[in-house]
């Protein structure tokens, strides 16, 4: 019995529970505020909504699981790429600028080099090619900050919009690709789209694609190099602290340099999963921001930046995401889903504190209880002397 | 030199909507509060100065344009403090990653304006009746030469808003008690403790000041630019932290630093009408990348000696030493 509880404390004092649990208060939060402005715009339908979005892909049934799917895939590729950068105590926020990088690289490969490549090798090397873009793209800032001592918020934020245009640019100058009449450029090439690897007869008439078990395979490696690796560690001492890490021989140039090229490599894969899905396999340059890579942040955050929890958290976007869509059925506009991630991000930033609150109100409430309750003598001790430790600390600080 | 005061006066409404955003996120970082949600305070500012007026026009409201203009900014500057609040309140109170608090305005602030606009307007984009356009001749001041064709002709009332808040901002920031106040919680908060500065509240007041400022700064730029509000403004929040950054802090640096984005940023959307630049090959795309690839130039060459705000970003913990 005593066993039990021992595994029972350990596991809740672990910290990947306690990272789960500040990322299910952040987004019960941030359903309960969706509702609240579902109510204050349209109370008779307010909880059919909520329903609506809480059922999220299920509403349409299996193809509608496969939807959600095909649209966890890029956002769980950005979502790796933040929470990687976020590992090493660097905030890429530049992901938008190489997800579209890797799009585009994606996209000349294919069109460029359906000649020369085999068919059957196609996918890969644009697959791969995608990588590189966002590779490219990610060095930018990681080389700015490590090198030039400049915050690698603002640089990823300019490369983000100098990538946009830049690729807009190219696309547009390019014939072979782009479609003047319809103002975008022509669909991919069939054979550079990703294999279904059997999905589509899981999940029919839905337009999910092998990109989601890529995508996983991927989070599984991250994980295994973050937390298995020399060089992961090297990666997470840099984060948790850079003076700390340099003092043990940690090159932290290199680090900060290296991790921005994986991150910029994560999400340029992710831009080459969206446009290779076969779905959506046209681009049309008109000077936006990516917004898969936003939500990518929001991905990381809701994920704890780890790998495994990533792959839920993109798919529990997408799965909200698809339940906006389905939401519009009850005269809501779908914009409600992006206010409801925002509102996530908010209290995910302080989650863990809200949460280190509830242990306290805990100890409180035990206290009370066992005052009446004066057989349970040794619990009361070992509180009474967590509250003169609690004390004794006070009177420290001061 | 007709097309030289064209962008003149461009570069002016743009760069004194830059200015007034980039002093606002000065007075919360010199707090000690990072602060990236100055885009999404300025799609808010905007929003709701757009919406006033919008509501004011459709009412047959008989106003002068100014005067209601006036007013829009003043509805403006309140929803961007109160929006600054949840702001200061994750990173003072529940000591947040401001980073993250941050991003996190930024994303909900489009949502919430474009959502607000197709539910009560029908539509995403909020069209107005311009009628704000001070033109040539409207002042007898713009008979002045050069300088009344520089500053009081085809302009809005909003430069010289601009102006007069950089004067109060440096006046406030360098020569009252609260301006070393504020600068020393961005310092050296626990110094500042020490002597009786209430640190939390000076961080309150420093990111509410920078709501203020970005939430007129955002109509600024929407109503003299874009003309109409679509939910965004194009990510200039994220230019004026350039901006700030660029300007070290200071409200002198980041008036030029101001100026140059806008310039740049200007060359951008009126290259055709420039004779030289218009008979060169270059794709417009170029131009328009412009201001981004500028920053990242000037940035390198002037971070080395960059010096921030020692204490920004790191919540105040009245316990640490």
């Amino acid at each position: 019995m005593d066993k039990f509880k021992k595994v029972g404390n350990k596991l809740l004092k672990s910290q990947g529970l306690e990272a789960l649990s500040a990322s299910v208060i952040a987004a019960v939060c941030g359903l309960i505020v969706g509702l609240i402005i579902m109510l204050i715009v349209n109370p008779s339908q307010a909880f059919a909504g909520l329903g609506s979005i809480l059922k999220g892909g299920f509403n349409g049934g299996f193809a509608g699981v496969g939807n959600v799917l095909y649209y966890a895939a890029p956002i769980i590729m950005t979502g790796l790429s933040v929470g990687f950068a976020f590992k090493t105590g660097l905030f890429n926020i530049g992901a938008p600028g190489q997800y579209t990088m890797g799009l585009f690289c994606s996209l000349y490969v294919s069109f460029m080099f359906q000649n020369v490549i085999p068919s059957s090798m196609l996918w890969v090397c644009a697959l791969l090619a995608g990588m590189i873009g966002g590779m490219i793209w990610g060095a930018i800032p990681g080389l700015f900050k490590a090198y030039l001592n400049v915050n690698e918020v603002i640089t990823s934020i300019m490369t983000n919009y100098i990538g946009m245009f830049l690729v807009d640019m190219l696309v547009k100058g390019n014939i072979t690709m782009f479609n003047i009449n319809e103002a975008r450029t022509r669909a991919m090439p069939e054979s550079a789209n990703i294999p279904k690897f059997g999905l589509d007869s899981i999940f029919p008439g839905s337009t999910v694609n092998g990109g989601i078990i890529i995508a996983a395979i991927i989070a599984v490696l991250i994980y295994i190099v973050l937390f298995k690796t020399t060089f992961g560690f090297e990666l997470r001492a840099c984060g948790s602290n850079k003076t700390g890490a340099k003092y043990a021989g940690v090159n932290e140039k290199r680090t900060i340099v290296m991790s921005m090229i994986i991150a910029g490599g994560l999400a340029g894969i992710g831009g080459a999963l969206l446009i290779q899905a076969g779905a959506s396999n046209t681009y049309e340059p008109v000077n936006v921001l990516a917004v898969n890579g936003f939500n990518g942040i929001a991905v990381a955050l809701l994920g704890a930046s780890n790998p495994i929890g990533i792959v839920f958290a993109g798919a529990f976007f997408a799965h909200l995401q698809r339940g906006g869509f389905y939401l519009q059925l009850q005269n809501f506009k779908p914009e409600i889903i992006d206010i409801i991630i925002g509102v996530i991000i908010y209290f995910s930033s302080f989650a863990l504190i809200i949460k280190s609150l509830f242990p306290q109100l805990f100890t409180f409430l035990k206290f009370k209880k066992n005052i009446e309750d004066t057989t349970a003598k040794t619990v009361e001790k070992t509180i009474e002397v967590e509250i003169e430790k609690n004390t004794n600390d006070k009177s420290g600080e001061v | 030199m007709d097309v030289f005061y064209l962008i003149f006066q461009q570069t002016m409404m743009v760069a004194m909507a830059i200015l007034v955003v980039a002093l606002g996120g000065m007075f919360s970082e010199r707090s000690g509060v990072v602060n990236i949600a100055l885009d999404g305070i300025m799609i808010i500012g905007a929003f709701c100065g757009m919406f006033f007026i919008k509501m004011m026009q459709s009412a047959g409201s008989t106003m002068n344009p100014q005067i209601m203009l006036l007013c829009a900014m003043l509805v403006a500057a309140v929803a961007g403090l109160i929006y600054s609040m949840l702001l200061a309140f994750a990173s003072v109170h529940m000591k947040a990653d401001q980073t993250i608090g941050g991003t996190a305005l930024n994303m909900i602030a489009p949502a919430l304006c474009i959502f607000t606009a197709r539910t009560f307007l029908g539509a995403k984009n909020i069209e107005i009746t311009q009628n704000f356009f001070i033109r040539d001749g409207d002042l007898w001041l713009s008979k002045i030469p050069v300088i009344g064709d520089l500053f009081f002709s085809n302009t809005y009332i909003t430069i010289y808003v601009g102006i007069a808040i950089w004067a109060v901002v440096l006046f406030v920031l360098y020569k009252t008690k609260f301006g070393l106040r504020l600068r020393a919680c961005g310092e050296h908060p626990q110094a500042a403790d020490s002597v009786g500065i209430n640190v939390y509240r000076m961080r309150y007041i420093g990111v509410g000041l920078s709501g203020v400022l970005a939430g007129i700064g955002g109509l600024m730029f929407v109503l003299t630019t874009v003309g109409s509000f679509g939910g965004t403004v194009n990510g200039y929040g994220f230019l004026a932290v350039a901006v700030l950054i660029f300007g070290q802090w200071k409200p002198v640096g980041i008036l030029f630093a101001a100026i140059f984005f806008a310039l740049m940023g200007q060359i951008g959307s009126f290259y055709p009408t420039i004779p030289f630049l218009a008979d060169l090959p270059i794709p417009g795309d170029v131009y328009r990348m412009l201001p981004y690839v500028a920053t990242l130039v000037v940035l390198a060459f002037t971070s080395k000696k960059s010096r921030a705000p020692k204490a920004v970003g790191v919540p105040y913990d009245k316990g640490k030493r």
